[in-house]
């Protein structure tokens, strides 16, 4: 006897019947009715009508009938809120049933029942499972809240369901922990903004904790919190990872991968001169080989991260080449990304190797994976150099197959090495003009178009193997169009005897018969350059082309970063971060890997902001031009002193506004990509028929109108002071790469010997070459401005960083900003102009003959009126007076007096501005408990806005 | 969290369809029938499917499609790893997993699905707490059921659920004391056609059956546990005794479970124990050829290699083989091409081997492709990695149980590549 009967029952009918049914007065047959009702359900049947009769059967002992039932009104509730009303006091009652299995049945049943009208009664129950005494009980409870949540979450909030979740956390069970991080977790992400899961080291510690305990589900929700959270230094990023290893060894591969995400992560705080950096290193690499031994669905999310992690840190693989190679049975997605990951990880060492299996690939039967294979070794060639003479005749054997689909990619391949390595393979070019026929696909055809056009001054017949494709030109696609037009344009320079009519014909057929702008454009701006000036033409077509490096297919080091830090996640699946993608995305916090605190802040460390400091710290970039930066867009961003000219001019020229317009676009789209790239335009930029924009003279604002307050305090003093240099900052990033196309800036500002200098680490994170770096400040407060042009001497290639230390002097235009202390940068390189603006330490601006006299400061202190005077607090400094006081020295801040009143220490200072500014302060300091004391500032200055900032300075160098 | 789950069949109907939170129209799956649709085969389905609204989640088991649908970023490995749950559990309960099966106790497979998730957030997946909860339907227990009016619902609270050993239900009594550990490896192998090895690496498990009464604590020990490269465990394994001893220390769960996974890669590799020799000529003048393959033994420490079967997928130009066999049976399928040879045991005096001649389509060169040959086969009573256990023991109980370890060695992909099969005489 089997439940399929259930579904046999298809007669007219039917639902009267089982209405009968469910009325009886047997138990027996009652069981049955709702079984088949269950199994209608399943299968998609509207049963809805029997919502009556169903509820009815709720009040019964008999456990599975219950069950029943709670399936069912799970599934239709909905559609009968008002005769879902009649379950609730069953509901309520079996809350509070003595068999605990029971009471979670009921409130978990309650919570899946999305109708207002109930969800009103289900408070109260809901508040009650939460502090019962059975755990199973809590946990059900906890999940729970998130249900009630996600149907209305301001009732969730006016009951404190949230912070009796947040108790949870503590809970003395481990399940009951691993539920309520599931369950935050869940309400948190539709609610980016709220710090529902504020973790300090107290919770991770409990989280840890858990995770050992609790099931393989909680393991993974446990582990993708800890993920989000933010060490505070290297060595608790360290006791983290320390515990988290050993989730490598689980047998669930979700486990594995969220651990190994929380490493990756914490991994960029430690120092890569621990010893532990390297253990950690080459434990991560036996759990991911693992992976691929699971079953296909899990292997491919496993290599969709394993080809993030690959890019990010390749030394973890790098010697597990072989258990990449692909199996006969894998299905075609893993070998497709199997694939990937052997030319990731392909290098002179293994490159034999990986050779024969490609071409072991290029002969099975998938044609996708063929392709991707062909593709595969053509990249190769081009990653590996000494690799590049075996790529090229594998190709050629491959083309020798005669194989349509084979000839055709080898050939788009082949092209791409001829770009990396000019002038080296040219003798196969007989070989590919054999095969032109066979080539049906456009990519292909644009290939070979290329490669005739190029090499046209080798091929004796090229003009007739082009006219041969100019025959069809109208029914080609554009980008064949597009190359052919290009191609017979360099024939026609190589040879300009016999191509002139080739040449015409296909000008007049570009501009004249065609519909396609881009086609035109390139046509037009090509007949103008050869009617107007051959030998400029012959410059620009004929240019030599950048080389292109493997480099094109990899994910750019900003956004690597930050999927790295979605490892296991959809977004890592799909290499997006979830703000291009998860649907109705409301407001995903952008994440990012924490900065390295260790010893040595390496140029290779990436700097990502850590994201959850408070704002203030934070530098804004300034997103757009707005009102306030209508100056600092005006100031001229001329040209560093002794840069080279710039190549491309952001003021359009009159006379070449068609052509530069024209070229531009040119360029724009024809330098997207490795395939694309083949036209001669990419020389034009150098072609130096645009001259820069004329350098002016560097921007200098001496003498400006002062048009603020604190204008009459103007002092031009820089002062001689001790040598010792005054308190510098940690350089934090400024502009982030995100915000400003792959250049990243990170800096602070220091004070030494009387000057002030801002240093900057200027990052390259893009994929191009930067240069003709400049800098400008808008007028601010203090009238800091930049001393000499900013010096960056070669061009930062990506990756790349350099450090600067650019001097400034306080001589600027001076507005008064708010806050006061605010600065205003742009940035301009060749890439484009950006803003950014960051906020500087005041003490920088305290010059080295602020020491005041005694009786002066006497007579001034009781001078300024006591509404200037203000008082701040400093809590848990762990020094003493004198160390105060010779601390505070180093950054200019000079004790006058020294007094002991009853018990307490008074210290006397003064300190003045770089404008002049005289700042007097008395500073009494208590002890709080034996090894911290507290201090009290009373600040009086003349020009009362300063004394917050000047408060924050002292905070920050007696802090450090 | 997950969101819901359909059941696809290999015609492509919806059998079954579970939703743990708001109902989602079964319409979601039409994007799965289109991915379907483009995939030459049913095991080529994309794992990962977005559509507008949702993301599907599938895997594909048992010639059924078990699609996940989610609605927000959930860790997708999550998803897949509890849709195998799903599958484990189903043939854990009906011993079979199929449409049928399903179907004919669709109330206990919703059940089931009820106890697994609540609200996307998995609840109880082991197998041991499920089957307490809901029990495993029997022949006796359906009669007793219908007689009796009882129920196969639990009424208990689970008691393996709360415990520190969520995996072990508490009072388990056996009048047989049995502890089985089967050590199980599977070779994956790719070799050349000259004979030498590209890859190999070996995957083993080491699958118990303890059948023990009471709360018994079990310490396993190798004689060379290095060998291991990586390993996984079940939850039960302490991990700080392995860090530091190299011991497997544990309490068991009740039943067959699987202790721990392995991965013997390379480095520390081992011979194939089995080689193939061919030997294919083919004459340009006739569209005949010859064709040879012999199969055997290469260090097997005098071990029988058993259940050996060869398959090889032949270029599409092969119009028909004419082979017969020293021992075995073959097929040859003249659509698909492929040739299948179930040769059984080899007998190291007397080698196994397939002779015979290939007819080509007339007309036809030497054919573009390279075949393979894979070949599986079993071996009893070895550990190909040579890992060996040195000893079990028990505390925590008073009787004395009964041990048994078993191992076996199975070719999981072995593959041999042969370039230069298909050359003419000139």
């Amino acid at each position: 006897m089997t439940d399929s009967k259930y579904f046999t029952t298809t007669k007219k009918g039917e639902i009267f019947e089982l209405k009968a049914e469910l009325n009886s007065d047997k138990k027996e047959k009652k069981k049955e009715a709702v079984k088949k009702v269950i199994a209608s359900m399943t299968v998609g049947k509207d049963v809805s009508a029997l919502f009556p009769d169903v509820v009815n059967c709720m009040q019964t002992d008999n456990l599975e009938l219950k069950k029943l039932v709670y399936l069912y009104l799970m599934n239709y509730a909905k559609s009968q809120p008002d005769m879902a009303i009649m379950a609730v006091n069953t509901f309520v009652k079996d809350c509070e049933d003595p068999n605990p299995l029971i009471r979670a049945l009921a409130v978990r049943t309650m919570g899946c029942i999305r109708v207002d009208k109930i969800t009103e009664y289900l408070c109260e129950p809901l508040r009650k499972c939460l502090k019962d005494e059975d755990p199973y009980v809590r946990k059900t409870a906890a999940v729970c809240v998130a249900k009630l949540h996600d149907i209305n979450a301001q009732l969730v909030e006016d009951q404190g369901f949230l912070d009796t979740l947040k108790d949870l956390i503590s809970d003395s069970n481990p399940m009951v922990v691993a539920n309520a991080v599931a369950a935050l977790s869940e309400i948190a992400e539709s609610h980016p903004s709220s710090n529902l899961l504020d973790l300090n080291p107290q919770s991770i510690n409990k989280l840890l904790t858990a995770l050992n305990e609790c099931t393989e589900w909680g393991q993974i929700f446990i582990l993708d919190c800890l993920a989000n959270y933010m060490p505070k230094d290297d060595r608790e990023a360290q006791s983290i990872c320390e515990r988290v290893t050993p989730r490598l060894s689980h047998a669930n591969s979700a486990v594995v991968l969220s651990a190994v995400k929380v490493l990756m992560k914490f991994m960029e705080m430690l120092s890569k001169d621990l010893d532990y950096y390297g253990t950690l290193l080459k434990k991560l690499a036996p759990p991911l080989v693992t992976l691929l031994s699971a079953e296909p669905e899990l292997q491919y999310v496993a290599l969709r991260n394993i080809n993030l992690i690959v890019q990010k840190r390749p030394e973890i693989l790098k010697h597990e080449m072989k258990v990449f190679f692909v199996k006969y049975n894998d299905p075609i997605y893993v070998k497709l990304e199997k694939l990937d990951i052997m030319i990731r990880l392909a290098s002179q060492a293994n490159i034999a190797q990986v050779l024969a299996e490609l071409k072991e690939y290029a002969t099975e039967v998938d044609v996708d994976f063929v392709r991707k294979a062909v593709r595969a070794i053509g990249r190769c060639a081009i990653k590996v150099e000494q690799s590049a003479e075996r790529c090229v005749s594998t190709l050629l054997d491959l083309i020798q197959t005669k194989v349509n689909y084979v000839v055709q990619e080898a050939i788009v391949v082949i092209k791409d090495i001829f770009r990396k390595y000019p002038n080296k393979y040219e003798s196969v070019i007989a070989t590919l003009c054999e095969n032109l026929d066979s080539l049906d696909e456009p990519e292909a055809r644009a290939a070979m178009i290329w490669i005739v056009g190029e090499y046209a001054e080798r091929i004796d017949n090229a003009d007739e193997l082009l006219e041969s494709f100019l025959e069809g030109f109208h029914d080609e696609s554009t980008q064949v169009q597009l190359q052919l037009l290009t191609a017979i344009v360099k024939l026609f320079l190589k040879k300009p005897t016999e191509t002139q009519e080739l040449v015409q014909q296909v000008l007049s057929l570009a501009t004249q018969d065609s519909d396609n702008p881009d086609l035109r454009d390139r046509g037009y701006i090509y007949w103008r350059l050869l009617s107007t000036d051959p030998v400029a033409a012959k410059e620009v077509v004929l240019a030599e082309k950048p080389l292109i490096s493997e480099e094109t297919d990899l994910i750019e080091p900003t956004l690597l970063d930050e999927l790295i830090c979605y490892i296991g996640t959809l977004a890592s699946v799909y290499h997006k971060p979830p703000s291009a993608f998860v649907e109705g995305s409301r407001g995903v916090l952008h994440k990012g890997l924490p900065p390295r605190t260790g010893s040595i802040e390496g140029p290779e460390s990436p700097d990502t902001a850590p994201s959850g400091e408070p704002a203030a710290d934070q530098p804004s970039v300034i997103p757009t031009q707005g009102d306030l930066l209508g100056d600092l867009l005006n100031l001229d961003l001329g040209p560093p002193v002794t840069g080279p000219p710039m190549a491309t001019s952001t003021v359009p020229m009159g006379a070449v506004d068609l052509l530069g317009g024209g070229l531009d676009s040119l360029m724009g789209d024809e330098s997207e990509g490795l395939r694309s790239d083949v036209g001669g335009s990419p020389a034009i930029g150098g072609s130096g028929s645009f001259t820069a924009a004329p350098s002016s003279t560097a921007p200098t604002n001496v003498g400006a109108p002062l048009g603020s307050g604190l204008g009459d305090l103007f002092d031009l003093t820089a002062g001689v002071g001790t040598l010792s240099g005054s308190y510098v900052a940690p350089k934090t990033v400024w502009l982030p790469a995100m915000k400003a196309k792959g250049l990243e800036i990170s800096g602070t500002f220091s004070r030494q010997v009387g000057s002030i200098s801002m240093d900057l680490v200027l990052t390259n994170k893009a994929l191009q070459v930067m240069s003709d770096f400049a800098i400008q400040f808008n007028r601010n407060s203090f009238g800091l401005a930049p001393a000499a042009p900013l010096q960056v001497h070669a061009p930062l290639a990506p990756n790349q960083s350099v450090e600067i230390s650019l001097p400034l002097n306080t001589v600027g235009s001076v507005m008064k900003m708010d806050p006061l202390n605010n600065l205003q940068v742009a940035v301009k390189n060749n890439i484009d102009v950006f803003y950014f603006s960051t906020l500087y330490p005041l003490h920088i601006l305290f010059v080295e003959d602020g020491k005041m006299e005694r009786q002066m400061f006497l007579a001034t202190w009781k001078d300024i009126p006591n509404e200037n005077e203000t008082q701040f607090q400093i809590k848990d400094c762990s020094l003493n007076a004198d160390a105060v006081s010779s601390k505070l020295q180093g950054s200019n801040i000079f004790t006058i007096a020294k007094r002991n009143v009853e018990g307490q220490d008074m210290l006397y200072q003064s300190l003045k501005l770089t404008n002049g500014i005289w700042v007097l302060a008395e500073l009494r300091i208590q002890p709080s408990n034996p090894s911290f004391m507290d201090l009290e500032l009373s600040l009086k200055c003349r020009a009362p806005e300063v004394s917050q900032y000047i408060y924050q300075a002292y905070e920050t160098i007696l802090k450090n | 969290m997950i969101h819901s789950l359909f059941l696809i069949n290999a015609a492509g109907d919806i059998f079954l369809e579970k939703h743990w939170k708001s109902v989602v129209s079964r319409s979601v799956c039409d994007y799965f029938f289109e991915a379907q649709e483009r995939a030459s085969e049913a095991e080529n389905v994309p794992p990962v499917i977005p559509t507008p609204h949702h993301y599907l989640l599938s895997v594909y088991r048992h010639k059924i499609f078990f699609v996940a649908v989610i609605q927000s970023e959930v860790p997708p490995l999550f998803v897949i790893e509890f849709l195998h749950r799903v599958v484990d559990t189903f043939q854990d309960y009906f011993g079979v997993c199929s449409e049928v099966i399903i179907k004919d106790n669709v109330v206990v497979v919703y059940e089931v699905l009820e106890e697994m998730l609540d609200n996307g957030f998995p609840l109880a997946t082991e197998s041991n707490i499920l089957k307490e909860l809901i029990k495993p339907p029997t022949i006796l227990r359906t009669v007793v059921n219908t007689i009796t009016g009882s129920t196969n619902v639990g009424d208990q609270l689970p008691t393996g659920q709360l415990s520190v050993v969520p995996w072990r239900r508490t009072g388990v009594k056996y009048t047989n004391n049995e502890a089985y550990f089967d050590v199980i490896e599977e070779i994956d192998a790719i070799i050349d056609k000259s004979g030498s090895t590209i890859t190999a690496e070996i995957q083993g498990v080491i699958d118990a059956c303890v059948k023990l009464t009471g709360m018994p604590d079990l310490t396993l020990s190798f004689m060379n546990p290095r060998l291991l490269d990586d390993v996984s465990f079940h939850p039960c394994v302490r991990f700080k005794r392995w860090e530091s001893e190299r011991i497997l220390s544990f309490i068991p769960p009740d039943g067959n479970f699987r202790l721990l996974s392995y991965h013997v890669s390379a480095q520390n590799l081992v011979a194939i124990p089995v080689y193939v020799k061919h030997n294919i000529s083919f004459r340009d003048s006739s569209s005949l050829g010859r064709f040879e393959i012999t199969v055997g033994p290469k260090q097997t420490m005098g071990k029988t290699i058993e259940g050996v079967m060869v398959t090889s997928q032949m270029p599409k130009s092969v119009l028909n083989m004419t082979l017969t066999p020293s021992q075995g049976t073959h097929v040859f399928d003249p659509v698909t091409k492929l040739l299948s040879w179930d040769v059984g045991k080899i007998n190291p005096q007397k080698l196994p081997s397939l002779k015979g001649s290939v007819s080509l389509q007339a007309g036809t060169s030497k054919p573009d492709e390279n075949p393979t040959i894979n070949l599986q086969f079993k071996i009893q009573q070895l550990a190909i990695s040579g890992l060996k256990v040195n000893r079990l023991d028990m505390y925590g109980e008073k009787y004395k149980p009964f041990k048994g370890i078993k191992y076996m060695t199975k070719a999981g992909a072995l593959k041999r590549q042969i370039e230069e099969l298909w050359w003419r005489q000139h």
